[in-house]
């Protein structure tokens, strides 16, 4: 308990930021080595620096656990920044992708492509961000005609997300191949993800982190209040129209390949909010490292914890994930916070 | 110079304030008196461009808001809110944001706003506040931080919100005695109070309102003297001379 309370000052706070920065690099290094087959370190750097591409080493190396890390990483990424992102738009610290229904908007688009055209899996991306976007829309636009009181957005959200998982429940029944490994897609994974699979997703996730960071003031501003954030010249309707497009891309291109991956976008930006605190900035930056180093070290554990069986990453984060971030709750409520 | 020309505004169509003319002269603290929903909040989020005009206009210098961006009235008008978030982010911090409508691409504070931001902080006498968070802060030092940021903004009309509810006696004073020094320095200083007292002790002009509708607006002794006060709040206002001047008190009608 007294380590988290060390956080609060300001060694503690750079104690943290140099646990984070440890973190992320450290799970990716993990994620490459871990595995039910057991490869030197000399096999990997070999791999991985294009002087071995033949052996099978090198083989698991550069096609199964290199696109599987980069997909754990930025997932990861994607959906935390995408959490904090909808956390300050929406002015309400319940709001994430999952919550709202942005991930299920776009799970849902996913399946009705690969439902009717079953070639155009490579649009996956573009699918899932036409999905979380119209979702986005769709949960702002109802709470908005209800009054939008922060109660009324996350239950709205809740509502379109069961309509929408309602919705890819019903295509996997009519086109059970739609989704290749539909438990998978649902509860969230990286089996068989391919770096072609993952270049349009990374481009997308590289660009929206890029254009949310540079928005990092503008949010800043934005959590003051919207009158206050008027009259202090804030475009606050632009803004934040412009924001959720971002939160939906960032969460959508994360769906396409990593299915519907819960929790991170909730957990990680409440957890690293108790340290670096309210600016936008610092807080983005956490969460991205965060995230992804928490859900890259839960795929680890979700290949080697059952090897050579292994789990949806989903299921690891949720039994990782959870306790934690109630654990964190309950020390609020204790007055620890 | 900021004015209201026949300014209807409010919410969902219906006219919360009707017809109000009121200019806000610089050098001088306005305050707006009235009972509850009267339309004195909605009236000076009209006058920031908060609310669009439903008829009638606000003019900046002669020029109608609806032709400014929000980022040009934000250099002539700031805003002490009624109600306020409380961010966790270091006092400093939160007073910089008074210096984004200043700020350009890739919006970064420079060592000119930090200047600015403490020495609205001195103004607001919270200088000694800098480095705490924001959301560790007692109602009145919140309150102090973000008049600090209003100041910040540098216009040249400050428009406070109720800046006096929920603080105690020394506090409400030291406000209105900052609100005074603003005023003395050129500001316009706009304020909504619900202290009949502290108004005619404070303002240099009272508008009294009732109904959305303006009943009167003039200095604190022509006010006083013409009952508007027992109409619009249905009480009588009585004034003592005492060794420290004078003081005002209501007594509720029958």
């Amino acid at each position: 308990m007294s380590c988290l309370r060390t956080f609060s000052t300001r060694r503690g706070k750079r104690l943290f930021w140099a646990l984070l920065c440890l973190l992320t690099p450290a799970a990716a290094v993990l994620s490459i080595c871990a595995g039910s087959v057991t490869l030197s370190l000399h096999d990997i750097f070999s791999a991985l620096l294009g002087r071995d591409t033949t052996s099978a080493a090198a083989r698991i190396v550069l096609y199964t656990r290199l696109p599987r890390t980069c997909a754990a990483l930025l997932a990861g990424a994607a959906l935390a920044v995408a959490g904090v992102v909808i956390q300050n738009v929406l002015d309400n610290p319940l709001a994430s992708s999952g919550v709202i229904g942005v991930n299920s908007g776009a799970g849902l688009a996913v399946a009705l492509l690969c439902a009717a055209v079953p070639t155009a899996q490579k649009y996956a991306p573009l699918a899932a961000f036409l999905g979380a976007v119209a979702a986005a829309l769709l949960v702002m636009g109802l709470s908005k005609s209800t009054g939008a009181s922060r109660m009324k957005v996350v239950l709205a959200g809740v509502a379109v997300s069961g309509l929408f998982s309602a919705g890819i429940d019903a295509v996997v029944t009519v086109v059970p191949e739609a989704l290749g490994g539909v438990s998978d897609f649902r509860i969230g994974g990286f089996t068989g993800v391919t770096m072609a699979r993952l270049a349009p997703a990374a481009a997308v996730i590289a660009l929206a982190l890029v254009l949310v960071l540079s928005l990092s003031q503008q949010m800043n501003v934005l959590s003051l209040g919207d009158d206050v954030a008027r009259s202090l010249g804030l475009s606050v309707g632009a803004v934040r129209c412009v924001l959720l497009v971002l939160a939906a891309a960032l969460a959508g291109a994360a769906v396409s390949f990593a299915g519907l991956l819960g929790f991170v976008g909730l957990i990680v930006p409440h957890a690293v909010r108790r340290f670096t605190g309210q600016e936008a900035l610092p807080l983005l930056v956490a969460s991205a490292l965060g995230g992804a180093g928490f859900v890259t070290l839960c795929d680890v554990l979700a290949r080697v914890l059952f090897s050579p069986f292994e789990l949806p990453v989903g299921i690891v984060l949720a039994f990782a994930g959870v306790p934690f971030f109630l654990w964190l709750l309950l020390r609020r409520r204790e007055g620890h916070g | 110079m900021i004015e209201t020309k026949d300014l209807c505004a409010g919410y969902y169509g219906k006219a919360v304030v009707q017809n109000v003319s009121l200019d806000f002269l610089p050098g001088q603290v306005l305050v707006l008196l009235g009972p509850n929903g009267c339309g004195k909040s909605t009236l000076l989020k009209a006058a920031l461009g908060l609310l669009p005009p439903m008829q009638g206009t606000v003019l900046y210098d002669g020029t109608d808001i609806r032709s400014l961006s929000h980022r040009q009235i934000a250099q002539q008008a700031a805003l002490l809110t009624q109600s306020r978030s409380t961010p966790s982010i270091q006092a400093l911090r939160m007073v910089l944001h008074g210096r984004f409508p200043y700020l350009s691409y890739p919006r970064r504070y420079s060592g000119r706003d930090r200047d600015i931001a403490r020495a609205a902080m001195q103004t607001a006498g919270c200088d000694a506040l800098e480095r705490e968070n924001v959301s560790e802060l007692s109602g009145g030092q919140r309150q102090a931080v973000y008049l600090a940021m209003a100041l910040a903004q540098d216009t040249q009309t400050v428009f406070m919100d109720e800046p006096t509810t929920f603080l105690d006696v020394r506090r409400q004073m030291q406000t209105m005695q900052t609100a005074q020094r603003l005023a003395a320095e050129g500001k316009a200083v706009v304020a909504v109070l619900h202290d009949i007292a502290l108004a005619l002790r404070f303002a240099d002009r009272i508008a009294v309102m009732l109904d959305g509708r303006l009943l009167q607006c003039a200095a604190p002794e022509e006010i006083l003297r013409s009952g508007v006060l027992e109409r619009a709040f249905g009480v009588q206002v009585y004034c003592a001379d005492t060794p420290h001047g004078k003081q005002y008190y209501c007594v509720a009608e029958d």
